[in-house]
């Protein structure tokens, strides 16, 4: 072989190193980088404390639990996730809600398990359980990120590139075309402007939930049919929340019907 | 994974799992468990006078005081969410507009057709409405647009304080002859022809003796809110939208014209401006700009010789987060000369928690930079908060803050958050345009709030005292200026509602502290002095502060500066920072609990 063959096959060779790297490292590379952009573009995160906070509460204990659970140390990436989402997601004036939120989000992976598996979004539970429980130190990032076009185009270019990978773009185009369908159907009921009813769907902050937290890969349910039945289940859940006025029903939504979804399928997997 | 978990790792698991999950449902039981409101009876009286030092009275009606403030009606494309859109215009500001010693005050309403008033004080208790008489309070005629709030300020130097009034429409300028007839003078003063106005301040940006005006744009100014071209009037964005009125920084010729040097200042920002403040904020001897914007960060221009602003959010920490900046207010809390910043923001527990910011100056020598220190200093939750004032309620040496809040009570336990949340996050093109936004139907939002009055704990941090020192009933607050109105040497505090009667909260005392105030008079400089700086030395302590052409959202506090000097019974000397000129002026100790009326030239008193 000749020198000049081998440099280009250890080129190429470190290429797909990086490449599977960047592969498996995709979501908390993809959360990092709205965090970043989000923060020097938008100032998005007041204080930086409250993400370190956060992604530091997560990590530690996953590990810590992870240990305890499964002997071994985990890989913190999934921590890593839930502590981002859980910053970019949550509001407080205080710094203690996103070390807790982080903490319930993950200890809810080791308790609500059936099979071996974790039933529900880990930051989906934590966050809807602070929103509910906690209105006077915790808020949901409703409003954030500003009203543009591009910051929504980026995001959902990029979203659609991540979920296309990860085999869950159906799950997002049943969801959205769901929601546009019932906001259709509240806008008749409630007489406000069809517009109103699907504005939160135009805001990039709204995007993160769609992509990345109905699609999550862990609390899905196996088939195909069955991600796209939940996917339309979690957008009715979301129009009956929505009728009564909630207005963090998206997160509701899906911390219903999720994990009922998924202890169905795994019980339905038991079965055959 | 194959590894099963052991029994105890499960228990432990879930121990400190359901521990976790305990800790916001006790908290939130805690809130909850809040002390009532205290009767309005003697003994909560007497308590409040034992434990605080004073309380706060609404005497508006024994006082002759029946102003109620109404809203506009405007173009019917917006009557779906017109209390919303008509929801600012109850404002404050005071003034001894003749000359007697006592404070007199005035307040807009923003009704076409109805008028302003000027309340005159009678010296005996009671205010007499004469702005009829004097021909300021016709200012709402039809086609004319609405009040928004005034400032006032001696333009001419005559000394007689005269009056502005700013506007969603033209703007009105009057010159004040003795006291006894204001003369209409806007055609002459070539403002410009309309602007959706929700701001003004007086202050001599460029040292030339006479004052400026500095006008907040709120609706982009060819918007006519009765006569609508079409309906893209709303923020572009909830907290980056750059779609509002441009400002104003008109400069004052000195003979009652006016030249718009706005843009040749650097001053090109078109975000919804509500509230600005002007104060040295560098000690460099030039006014600086701070401006508080609703759906967008807070901007602080710093004031180059006079020539140039630049604007200097980001550097100095303030311009990062975007929150929904009500209010500009300015206080020296810790006695140690450096001015803390207070801009309001929105909080609705469970939906929206900007918090207050609180912006103290850092002890950095090379550069103006500040810290939020809201939380700590605890001051960060009001409501839905307009304006704020920093004043030494109970004369004890600390300034303290009364904050103003709540924005629409309608029907109560019916709000329109959920719609409001539901719009505000979407697409600009969808948020901007009015026919988009939910239809209110009656419905509250933030309604019913009480306003809060924070005591200051000896410059560490403040105590919410509300509940023991007031009985207000929580109005829809707007306006806030602090005033001694009856020359008792106590602040009172005087609080303009939205669509609701005018409050003037009594400042009852226990009688124990000493107190000492200045009028100044400029002669280089501006001769309402605004922009001075007193800093006062007593007792191994010092307080500062500065004389303004109006602070707060569309308020202006009394001319005088009030200082409470605790149970100390001399001050060592007074300190004032002239706008024009280099030199400090030092006056040596003068008598307590009198004001001190000191002139420029020579410190004479």
């Amino acid at each position: 072989m000749e020198p000049s063959e081998m440099t280009v096959m250890k080129k190429q060779s470190v290429f797909h190193r990086v490449w599977a790297l960047l592969q498996k490292y995709m979501g908390p590379i993809f959360v990092s980088l709205i965090l970043l952009v989000g923060h020097w573009s938008f100032g998005i995160m007041e204080d930086i404390w409250t993400v370190l906070i956060a992604v530091g509460a997560a990590v530690a204990v996953d590990l810590v639990f992870g240990r305890l659970y499964f002997g071994k140390w985990k890989n913190a990436s999934s921590g890593y996730i839930t502590g981002n989402s859980v910053a970019i997601l949550i509001r407080s004036t205080f710094v203690w809600p996103y070390a807790l939120t982080s903490a319930i989000s993950i200890l809810s992976k080791y308790v609500f398990r059936y099979k071996g598996r974790h039933l529900w979004n880990p930051s989906n539970f934590g966050i809807s359980w602070m929103l509910l429980t906690s209105p006077s130190y915790v808020a949901g990032l409703s409003v954030q990120w500003g009203n543009n076009l591009w910051p929504m185009l980026i995001i959902w270019v990029l979203g659609i590139v991540i979920v296309h990978r990860a085999k869950k773009l159906h799950v997002t185009a049943v969801y959205v075309i769901s929601f546009v369908a019932f906001a259709l159907i509240r806008s008749q009921i409630t007489e406000d402007p069809f517009l109103a009813e699907v504005a939160p769907l135009t805001g990039p902050m709204y995007q993160l939930f769609i992509f990345f937290m109905i699609t999550d890969p862990p609390t899905n349910v196996r088939s195909k049919k069955g991600q796209m039945l939940v996917a339309f289940l979690v957008a009715l859940m979301e129009f009956v929340l929505r009728l009564n006025q909630l207005v963090y029903a998206p997160f509701y939504a899906l911390a219903i019907v999720g994990p009922v979804a998924k202890f169905i399928d795994l019980k339905m997997s038991r079965e055959k | 994974m194959n590894h099963k978990p052991s029994v105890l790792a499960r228990i432990v698991t879930i121990i400190v799992f359901v521990s976790m999950l305990a800790i916001p449902l006790l908290l939130e039981l805690e809130a909850e468990a809040l002390p009532e409101r205290p009767a309005n009876n003697e003994a909560a009286r007497k308590k409040s006078l034992d434990l605080f030092g004073f309380y706060l009275e609404d005497i508006a009606g024994q006082s002759g005081v029946d102003f109620v403030h109404h809203p506009p009606k405007l173009d019917a494309r917006l009557d779906h969410i017109l209390p919303s859109i008509a929801s600012m215009g109850a404002s404050v500001s005071v003034v001894d507009f003749d000359n007697d010693g006592w404070n007199d005050f005035y307040l807009t309403t923003s009704r076409q057709g109805e008028q302003n008033a000027l309340y005159k004080n009678m010296r005996d208790g009671t205010f007499k409405n004469v702005a009829g008489e004097l021909g300021v309070g016709d200012v709402n005629k039809k086609g004319t647009g609405v009040s928004m709030g005034s400032v006032w300020a001696d333009i001419n130097n005559d000394g007689w304080e005269d009056l502005f009034v700013y506007k969603w429409g033209k703007q009105e300028l009057f010159i004040n002859h003795e006291g006894k007839s204001f003369e209409h003078i806007s055609e002459k003063a070539g403002f410009p022809e309309w602007i959706n106005a929700n701001a003004a301040i007086w202050f001599d940006y460029n040292n030339d003796g006479f004052v400026d005006l500095f006008i907040g744009g709120y609706y982009k100014e060819d918007i006519n809110l009765w006569r609508l071209k079409n309906t893209l009037i709303m923020p572009e964005s909830f907290e980056y939208a750059e779609n509002g009125g441009r400002n104003y920084l008109l400069e004052n010729r000195g003979d009652g014209t006016f030249l718009d040097v706005t843009f040749d200042r650097g001053l090109n920002s078109t975000k919804w401006t509500l509230a600005i403040g002007a104060v040295d904020l560098n000690d460099d001897g030039w006014q600086d700009l701070f401006i508080a914007n609703d759906y967008s960060v807070d901007e602080l221009y710093l004031n180059l010789d006079g020539k140039k602003f630049e604007e200097i959010g980001k550097e100095t920490r303030i311009g990062y987060a975007p929150k929904s900046g009500m209010n500009v207010s300015m206080g020296d809390v810790r006695n140690d000369g450096r001015l803390s910043i207070y801009v309001s923001n929105i909080t609705e527990m469970g939906i929206l928690l900007q918090g207050n910011n609180f912006w103290q100056p850092m002890k950095n020598e090379q550069k103006l930079q500040y810290k939020n220190i809201a939380g700590s200093m605890g001051v960060e939750l009001g409501g839905w908060s307009w304006s704020a004032q920093f004043g030494d309620l109970n004369n004890d040496g600390y300034q303290d803050l009364y904050l103003a809040n709540g924005y629409i009570s309608a029907a109560k336990n019916n709000s329109y958050w959920y719609d409001y949340s539901k719009v505000t996050g979407g697409n600009k093109t969808i948020i901007s345009d009015a026919l988009n936004w939910p239809a209110m139907e009656g419905r509250s939002q933030s309604g019913y709030q009480h306003n809060k009055v924070w005591l200051n704990s000896d410059g560490a941090t403040f105590a919410d005292v509300t509940d023991y020192v007031s009985n207000l009933p929580p109005y829809d607050s707007r306006a806030v200026a602090m005033a001694d109105l009856w020359n008792r040497g106590v602040l009172d505090v005087i609080v303009s509602n939205q669509n609701q009667p005018v409050a003037i909260l009594k400042n009852i005392q226990a009688d124990d502290n000493n107190w000492i105030s200045f009028k100044l008079e400029g002669t280089a400089s501006n001769r309402s002095a605004i922009g001075a700086k007193v800093t006062l030395v007593w007792d191994g302590k010092s307080q500062t502060q500065v004389v303004t052409g109006g602070i707060g959202y569309c308020s202006q506090n009394q001319r005088a500066l009030h200082f409470g000097i605790g149970k100390s019974t001399t001050i060592d000397k007074v300190i004032i920072n002239w706008p024009v000129g280099e030199k400090e002026q030092v006056l040596p100790a003068m008598e307590i609990n009198r004001l001190h009326k000191i002139k420029e030239e020579d410190g004479t008193v």
